[in-house]
């Protein structure tokens, strides 16, 4: 019981730090550009206002429209509830795996991409079009990168997983490059950074996520853009957690939990940095070229699964 | 005791599906009160046959008063044929409720209801004789009873050209088809000594002579079950047959064919070999991803729903592959757990294709529309369709906590676990198979956001479908009770494959014992450090989060208020200005454009008006059934010339014909 309200906390945890990431993005990124920025707690004012306002809807939007914030956000948060953030000990990893993750980020963009198509304008069918077109192709290689690490660990649940990884002496696999670069591939794409998406445009022949969401406003538009946040929040935390694991809590004890989260916060800021220096370096890239990029990555994934099965099974 | 009980209920079955097609030749009256209920109770009986079954397990036989004098017809009901006809019985069950309805708005119609009904009872009698029957040539009866009463179910709008073209088509595959199954129940018969299963169950082949066997059975079942590069028939011969027949034999014909397939493989030939498993892989993958690409691709919504036929019989095809390739590398639990996938996607797309052709038959019935880029704002005209369209939608994307996601789940369980075979090649096949699945499984949720933000979301983009009205409450019933099972083998998995265990149980000698070991919100199909699955509690914690969220958030908030969609300052947006499907898919076309034949262009009409046109052509056309069409037609040219008209060339011809018989006789 302990164990499920640390998990109930930890997806709290999640909830709150995720504007925080993209606040720090942001000025991390301002400051790169000689700018001064806003501060990193913008995104808590902004989330705190578009509660406050008013919701205004087209006449032409249906009831799904007004139903898939909720969804989309739920289902990302639970996504994220099952990726160990500070401890290991986490029922919410055996009752929802890799795979379950996986589909549960399908069924959020599934309902986002449907809300694009609810509303009388071309820009969400657009963007529903290019969301669904580029997730067909990342999401193979998301699920090929983590099926090589979970078949190094013998188990699909993640924190089985990070625990594998803390357990073995640190030895460099070749299968855990190959997944590593496919899996921060897949990331940059499934949310929406530069090259493949620019979160901050509104030109109608760039954007993806943007367009979708562009008829929400008020609290529906705050959902999304909190899902938007966690989700960038979960990938950055499997990305940290399962190739850099070494501080995680494996049991829930204080002292455990406070070096934890002391390391995790550095983990994700030194991301960020990665992630704002790459944004700053790269150009968005045309929305055909994104096949390239993705199919990269599903090369990378599979040629890491292989490399498990084919040297590292028998060796 | 009670597998003889289940045995009767199933003879009882199908006698309630044939007095349901002799009702239907009966004045109108007794027939629309009489002929569809026969078939919804043949259909539950059918159901409860099948579960007792998989409850008790055990063998029954019986023999029917019917067949050769030497060869009378043998009844046998194990676990297998219970699985099987219990899907045939539910979605049947479902179809019956329906089907009045719909059927309703042919009357007065030109086509006869009265052949409606009755072919409709033979089908379903024929499918159910299929799956009980114990002896080569009274399932080769069977299967010609339901490959032949759907022939005239295809052909029954059959004042178009195109329907009888389609229907022609289907009748001549499901020949080939047939004619490759008696070829392979034949080597089995030569070697066995007998007809009966049970002779060919005891025959000892060489590896070259199953083989041979095999590869009649697969090219015989797989043609039915629409695999590529066989599938060009099905996605002309399904969505032709009005839309409760196109749920049966989509959801559930196909379901026959693989229980063919499993018990002509699996059972009577016994010994597997992993080449098999291999050629399998293949052909199953190659069907998930070219089927789900070419469904991606349609405008006509029976025509997609077809197509993603193809696709989800390859998923099935490909649990079967990993089960044989496990089986014969000598890993009996892994090959379980494949199998046990296979078997559940077939439940799955019985429900869930069952429930999406229902719904695409509830807005033909309403708005007399099949096509995409006219439909719109459904979900308004109609809730309840609407509501239980997006449950299929959901459950065929593969997405949790529902049921597709469950089968899918289980089968990439299972090819994780490809590790543990002998040597790189078979090592690395599993895994570039499970990522074309992957790869199919979000295409499938691209193409179903397309159908359904197409169809059911935006505004109408006709009249017809713009004055669409809500079905009867049959036809909504019928939907709702496949929608609620779709939910219900989604979060409860550990039940249902409790179930389905008592199946690998028989065939494979052992079933996933593990499975429900922590109880049963775990679904644990190896073993808990391996993986688990707690679909009951994610189901309950998205419902509870949803709930609180709609509490916390919406509660006090103020009312949405409504407003014109953003215009960007110029004319408010019309109908005509939302994305059409065929926009949406352009992406996908542009990059996966080799798989198909695609016209495209604008032309000027003759109004001077121009027009863009675009064709997408399934390559198999080109590729195989052209060829093997114009080698047909070139080799009758050739038999013509012995038509010369005159009699003493004719004479010649009988009299070499019988000296060379002689010669050959003698």
């Amino acid at each position: 019981m302990a164990a499920w309200g640390f998990a109930l906390i930890q997806s709290l945890l999640y909830l709150a730090l995720a504007p925080l990431l993209v606040g720090w993005v942001h000025k991390v990124k301002a400051r790169l550009q000689n700018r001064r920025g806003a501060p990193i707690w913008q995104p808590y004012r902004d989330l705190y206002k578009l509660f406050a306002k008013e919701a205004r809807m087209a006449h032409t939007a249906s009831l799904l429209f007004r139903a898939a914030p909720y969804i989309v956000f739920v289902a990302t948060w639970l996504a994220a509830a099952a990726i160990p953030l500070l401890s290991t000990d986490l029922p919410t990893a055996a009752m929802a795996d890799v795979i379950v993750i996986a589909g549960l980020l399908g069924l959020a963009r599934f309902f986002l991409a449907l809300a694009g198509m609810d509303v009388v304008t071309a820009f969400g069918g657009m963007g529903a079009s290019r969301e669904m077109f580029v997730s067909a192709l990342a999401e193979p290689a998301m699920l090929m990168a983590v099926f090589s690490l979970a078949m190094t660990a013998h188990s699909t649940n993640l924190a089985s997983v990070v625990e594998y990884q803390l357990l073995g002496e640190p030895f460099l696999r070749p299968s855990y490059l190959f997944a590593l670069a496919a899996l921060v591939l897949v990331a940059i794409a499934e949310t929406g950074r530069i090259p493949v998406d620019n979160p901050s445009t509104h030109l109608e022949l760039t954007m993806i996520h943007e367009a979708m969401i562009l008829e929400y406003s008020g609290r529906h538009l705050a959902l999304m853009e909190w899902a938007a946040q966690l989700k960038l929040l979960l990938y950055a935390a499997l990305l940290v957690n399962v190739f850099l694991p070494w501080g995680i809590a494996q049991s829930i004890r204080p002292d455990m939990l406070g070096m934890a989260f002391v390391l995790l916060v550095v983990k994700l800021a030194l991301l960020g940095v990665a992630l704002a220096v790459s944004e700053t370096l790269l150009a968005k890239m045309r929305l055909f070229r994104v096949p390239a990029f993705l199919n990269l990555a599903l090369l990378l994934a599979l040629l890491g699964l292989m490399s498990h099965v084919i040297l590292e099974v028998g060796a | 005791m009670s597998i003889t009980l289940a045995l009767q209920l199933a003879e009882g079955a199908i006698g309630l599906a044939l007095l349901s097609a002799l009702v239907s030749f009966f004045p109108a009256t007794i027939r629309r009160r009489v002929a569809m209920p026969l078939f919804t109770l043949s259909g539950l009986v059918a159901l409860a046959a099948g579960l007792v079954t998989l409850i008790n397990g055990g063998v029954a036989t019986a023999q029917l008063p019917l067949g050769l004098p030497w060869l009378p017809w043998q009844v046998r009901l194990d676990v297998l044929s219970g699985f099987f006809l219990s899907i045939i019985g539910v979605v049947s069950f479902a179809v019956g409720i329906y089907a009045p309805g719909y059927v309703r708005g042919f009357e007065g119609g030109k086509d006869s209801l009265r052949v409606l009904g009755g072919f409709t009872g033979l089908f379903l009698a024929g499918m159910m004789l299929v799956v009980l029957a114990d002896d080569a040539f009274m399932f080769m009866v069977a299967w010609e009873l339901m490959s032949l009463s759907s022939y005239f179910l295809v052909a029954w709008h059959h004042d178009s050209a195109a329907n009888r073209r389609a229907a022609f088509l289907y009748l001549l595959m499901a020949h080939i088809g047939g004619l490759s199954i008696l070829l392979g129940f034949g080597v089995l018969a030569s070697f066995g000594g007998g007809f009966t299963f049970e002779a060919m169950r005891g025959a000892s082949l060489s590896f070259g002579w199953a083989s041979v066997a095999f590869v009649l059975a697969f090219i015989g079942f797989g043609m039915k079950a629409g695999l590529v590069p066989l599938h060009a028939w099905l996605p002309e011969a399904h969505p032709v047959a009005p839309s409760h027949i196109s749920a049966l034999m989509s959801g559930v014909m196909l379901k026959v064919a693989v229980y063919g397939f499993i018990r002509f493989v699996f059972d009577l030939i016994g010994t597997v070999h992993w080449q098999w498993g291999v050629a399998v892989l293949i052909v199953g993958s190659l069907s998930a991803i070219i089927g789900v690409l070419l469904a991606l691709m349609q405008n006509d919504l029976k025509r997609l729903l077809a197509y993603s036929s193809v696709e989800n019989l390859g998923i099935i095809f490909i649990g079967l592959g990993l089960a044989l390739l496990f089986l014969a590398e000598g890993h009996p639990l892994i090959a379980t757990l494949a199998f046990v996938a296979a078997l559940y996607h077939c439940i799955n797309h019985a429900l869930f294709k069952g429930l999406l052709f229902l719904g695409a038959g509830a807005i033909l019935h309403s708005a007399n529309e099949r096509d995409l880029e006219k439909m719109g704002g459904l979900l308004r005209r109609m809730p309840w369709t609407g509501f239980f369209f997006l449950v299929g939608s959901i459950s065929i994307a593969a997405l949790p906590p529902f049921n597709g996601f469950v089968s899918e789940w289980l089968s990439f369980q299972a090819a994780l676990q490809a590790w543990q075979l002998e040597g790189g090649v078979l090592r690395s096949i599993v895994p570039i198979v499970a990522s074309l699945l992957a790869l199919t499984g979000a295409l499938v949720a691209a193409t179903f956001v397309k159908v359904y933000g197409v169809a059911f979301l935006g505004q109408a983009r006709c009249r017809a479908v713009r004055r669409a009205r809500r079905v009867p409450l049959s036809m909504r019933t019928g939907q709702g009770i496949l929608a609620f099972l779709c939910l219900l083998l989604g979060i409860l998995p550990t039940f249902f494959i409790d179930l389905i265990n008592a199946v690998p149980r028989e065939i494979l000698g052992q079933g996933l014992s593990q499975v429900s070991a922590h109880g049963w919100l775990w679904l644990t199909p190896i073993s808990q450090q391996t993986a688990s699955y707690g679909a009951p509690l994610v189901a309950m914690i998205l419902f509870v989060a949803l709930v609180l969220g709609l509490w916390l958030v919406g509660r006090g908030a103020r009312r949405v208020r409504l407003g014109d969609a953003w215009d960007c300052g110029y004319a408010p947006p019309t109908p005509s200005m939302q994305y059409t499907g065929t926009a949406f898919v352009q992406p996908i076309r542009r990059i996966f454009g080799l798989l198909f034949q695609i016209s495209d262009g604008v032309e000027t009409q003759q109004d001077g008006r121009r027009r863009y046109y675009l064709q997408v052509v399934d390559r198999a056309w080109g590729l195989l059934y052209a060829p093997i069409a114009r080698w047909v037609e070139w080799s009758s040219r050739q038999v013509v010339r012995l038509q010369s008209g005159s009699i003493r060339t004719y004479l010649g011809w009988t009299l070499a014909t019988l000296l060379l018989l002689l010669w050959l006789v003698v």
